[in-house]
């Protein structure tokens, strides 16, 4: 059973790699593949920084009540960078939250994309699926390209795509965690479940995360924490991108299948024949 | 009495939004704001005519990092 499993992962089977040469998400083209989270950064200088060694052109942010006594201004720094805002709906717990979040920060950055988060527990930031699956419908339907936050449940993924969001950004473990991918059989299956592009979502902790999930079949990857909050956020970023550009490449590269015991990598045609020691 | 921001201030019944993201310190053109009036969002183009009610909840939202 283990092997066969093994040999499902092993392997992209007779799909090609998601997604052609670019990624595309509700027809907005983008280069890079690697999604960034402003979140945790030490100053808006070393995000900025982040930004650039990264190569992102999607960037979540989130919003809060004004603090008027706030140094510096995040939109200004993004605006410079010249990415693509992605708000998110971080710490709604209701679809009704989520949905008003949702229409505030299109009306605050002209954006119709929204990273839809429905939290559902306090400890984990696990997902609430019912409250998930209704706040997407009415953002849908109110014409917001919607890219949900998700457990990493393949069903629950087809349901958030049938719905019609533009993504579905399963997570690889709980928010922060640096846990990594923990059930990395479920993201290939979302990848199979779904048409639409697969963003690996929280629990990214190192850049061998980041290329795992671009080898199961991810379109992209959103790191934040592991970046933000590494010692060197800037050469993390660096990390990340050189990752997912790695992991990208060695899925459409298609590696070979794990094996029990060893296939030699030299041939034994030709092996000279010593005689037995006299 | 109006809440700012969860926090009770001077501005008055019948005020506009724009009034009291004046008290905030910002500008009404100020760009990445939006603001909810008890829970519903009040669009920039309405901020000087949108008079706030007695007891009314005031959001004022902004960028901040996150996600």
């Amino acid at each position: 059973m283990a092997d066969a499993m093994s040999a499902q992962l092993d392997t992209a089977g007779d799909r090609p790699v998601a997604g052609g040469e670019v990624l595309s998400i509700a027809g907005r083209t983008m280069r890079s593949r690697l999604l960034l989270g402003t979140g945790g950064f030490p100053s808006l200088e070393v995000l900025a920084d982040a930004i650039a060694a990264s190569g992102s052109e999607l960037v979540t942010v989130a919003l809060r009540r004004v603090d008027p006594g706030a140094r510096g201004s995040l939109i200004d720094v993004l605006a410079d960078a010249g990415v693509r805002l992605l708000p998110n709906t971080a710490g709604c717990h209701t679809a009704r939250d989520a949905v008003l979040t949702a229409r505030l920060a299109r009306e605050a950055f002209a954006t119709d994309w929204v990273k839809l988060e429905v939290i559902g527990d306090e400890d984990t930031l696990l997902p609430d699926a019912p409250e998930l699956l209704i706040a997407a419908e009415q953002l849908v339907d109110d014409g917001f390209v919607v890219l949900p936050y998700t457990n990493d449940d393949p069903v629950l993924a087809r349901r958030l795509a049938d719905i019609g969001c533009a993504a579905v950004m399963p997570l690889g473990s709980p928010i922060g965690s640096g846990m990594g991918i923990r059930n990395p059989y479920n993201i290939s299956l979302i990848r199979e479940a779904v048409d639409v592009p697969v963003v690996l979502d929280a629990g990214v902790g190192t850049a061998s995360d980041a290329a795992l999930a671009m080898e199961l079949g991810c379109d992209a990857v959103m790191a934040a924490s592991a970046i933000a909050r590494a010692q060197d956020p800037v050469r993390m970023a660096r990390a990340m991108r050189a990752a997912v550009e790695a992991g990208r490449l060695a899925r459409g590269a298609g590696r070979i299948p794990r094996r029990r015991y060893a296939t030699a990598s030299t041939p034994d045609e030709g092996l000279p024949e010593f005689g037995a020691i006299t | 009495m109006i809440l700012l921001n969860g926090q009770s201030s001077d501005v008055r019944a019948g005020e506009s939004v724009t009034a009291a993201l004046i008290r905030l310190g910002l500008d009404v053109d100020a760009r990445g704001v939006a603001v909810a009036v008890d829970g519903e969002v009040v669009p920039r183009a309405v901020w000087d005519s949108f008079a706030l009610g007695d007891g009314a909840r005031v959001e004022v939202l902004t960028a901040m990092q996150g996600g």
